[in-house]
């Protein structure tokens, strides 16, 4: 961290961090450290959002934010950073506007790009603390890598539909120990498709501000040295139940980037250790505007969605539903001898439907709906509801 | 009977139920006994060769089996057992 004790405060700012300064254990010092700080929060979405703003508010002297995403109407669900006047616009500039508006004594650090293999170190060498709030695996594990290489701690947080996780990874105590990271506590993704991201599962919108406000927390300790920050440890909460609990993790000596034996001495490239570059089967295609050629024509073919029966129930094209989970058991009810054209949202599920049925059942007459009902809609009947 | 609580991403696969009470003790046999009573489990839970995927933490009580005995950690019948899959989700 940065030399603190020289750190000057203005009336104003004084006034703005009063209920701060008179906690005891708290005090001036640790405001000045707040202000010496630099945080780099990655994502300014659902986590990023109560993240930048709390800890905006609470004084951190340089806030870097990174995202390559633009303001979406369906992030207003969870994302409090931004209103409907900013759809469209980039996230890091709206947050910015944001952020000016709640502290105009804080600086922030604009990064309108994805963070990537190719610029992870450069950019995080210049913050004490990484916040990752991201959405995929691979950034996972690349922010990880990057913390862990720079040394530098990594406050993580994760959600998913009605839980959520937390710890603070890659932390050096006071004494010099450094505790687990990322890649102790799952030492490999799941393979693409097993777990879906909260674009295809959904995620409940309160939840990322529970859980992001756990993050600002920690950061908040990590910098300032007041508390026990959540290194070593592991919280997951559970919104359905009320549920949390606390659990030990430790490192781990085969953990391939700082166990006894490390391998990875640079970053590596993150979609290929996720799967996300293997080579699937591919299956046979059909664009929307040739399924409604086929509909137009009044050729002979059947249509199956193998969305969940909610997503059925928001916006369907006339498709027998049989939702992914429950295909082989139905597969009699898929025929053989027509075209069968299957869909989902976004064409990953029905892609999955298609190999499974073509491997279980021997199909050879499946096409699957390039990008899904979503891409039907924008191209053949826009007035359908997207969602 | 120990308890197994089941995360929100693989509660499809067991009629939506949060919370089983299964008897074993051990770990191996739990997830053994587990993965019969919901097959759809055990791709989820277990690799080709039968182990616990890496990205699937089993705590016990609050520790992870990795620390303990494995998947032959002793489980008693007052024990909590955590199921807590990886999620990536936050941003988008």
């Amino acid at each position: 961290m940065s030399a603190h004790s020289t750190i000057q405060f203005s009336k104003e700012e004084l006034a703005r961090y009063n209920r701060h300064i008179i906690i005891p254990d708290f005090g001036l010092e640790a405001q000045q450290k707040l202000k010496a700080a630099k945080v780099l929060v990655v994502g300014s979405g659902g986590l990023g959002s109560p993240v930048l703003l709390y800890l905006a508010a609470a004084g951190i002297g340089t806030i870097g934010i990174i995202d390559f995403d633009v303001v979406d109407d369906s992030n207003l669900q969870r994302q409090v950073l931004f209103g409907v006047e900013e759809i469209g616009k980039p996230k890091v500039e709206a947050a910015k506007r944001r952020l000016e508006a709640l502290n105009p004594h804080i600086e922030l650090v604009l990064y309108n790009t994805q963070l990537t293999s190719a610029n992870a170190l450069d950019i995080i060498k210049d913050y004490d603390i990484v916040a990752d709030g991201t959405d995929n695996f691979p950034t996972r594990y690349l922010v990880n890598d990057a913390s862990v290489l720079l040394d530098k701690p990594n406050v993580y947080a994760s959600i998913f539909q009605f839980e959520g996780q937390v710890s603070v990874f890659n932390y050096r105590n006071a004494k010099g120990e450094l505790g687990p990271n990322y890649r102790d506590l799952y030492p490999t993704p799941p393979p693409p498709g097993l777990v879906p991201s909260c674009a295809e599962g959904g995620v409940l919108g309160v939840l990322p501000g529970i859980i992001g406000s756990l993050q600002a927390l920690e950061v908040i300790k990590v910098v300032t040295g007041v508390g026990e920050p959540l290194s070593g440890r592991f919280y997951i909460f559970d919104a359905l139940n009320f549920e949390s609990r606390t659990f030990n993790i430790s490192r781990r000596a085969d953990n391939p980037i700082n166990g006894d034996n490390p391998t990875i001495r640079q970053l590596i490239d993150y979609e290929q250790f996720c799967g996300m570059k293997a080579v699937e089967r591919p299956v046979k295609e059909i664009t929307p505007k040739e399924l409604y050629d086929w509909q137009v024509k009044g050729e002979p073919f059947q249509l199956i969605d193998v969305r969940e029966p909610h997503e059925f129930e928001i916006v369907n094209i006339g498709a027998e539903l049989i939702p992914l989970a429950t295909v082989a058991d139905n597969a009699g009810r898929i025929s053989k001898d027509i075209n069968v054209v299957v869909h989902c949202k976004m064409g990953g599920r029905s892609a999955k439907a298609i190999r499974e049925l073509e491997e279980k059942f021997g199909f050879r007459n499946l096409y699957n709906l390039k990008g899904g009902i979503l891409a039907y809609i924008d191209e053949v009947q826009p007035e359908l509801n997207r969602y | 009977m120990a308890t197994v609580i089941i995360p929100t991403p693989l509660r499809k696969f067991t009629n939506n139920t949060a919370k089983l009470e299964i008897q074993a003790d051990t770990i191996e046999k739990t997830v053994s006994e587990l993965t019969h009573n919901f097959p759809d489990l055990k791709k989820h839970l277990l690799d080709e060769k039968g182990q616990i995927r890496s990205f699937v933490n089993i705590f016990v009580g609050n520790d992870d089996i990795r620390n303990l005995q494995q998947e032959k950690t002793h489980v008693k019948p007052d024990t909590i057992i955590s199921i807590v899959p990886a999620i990536a989700g936050g941003s988008r």
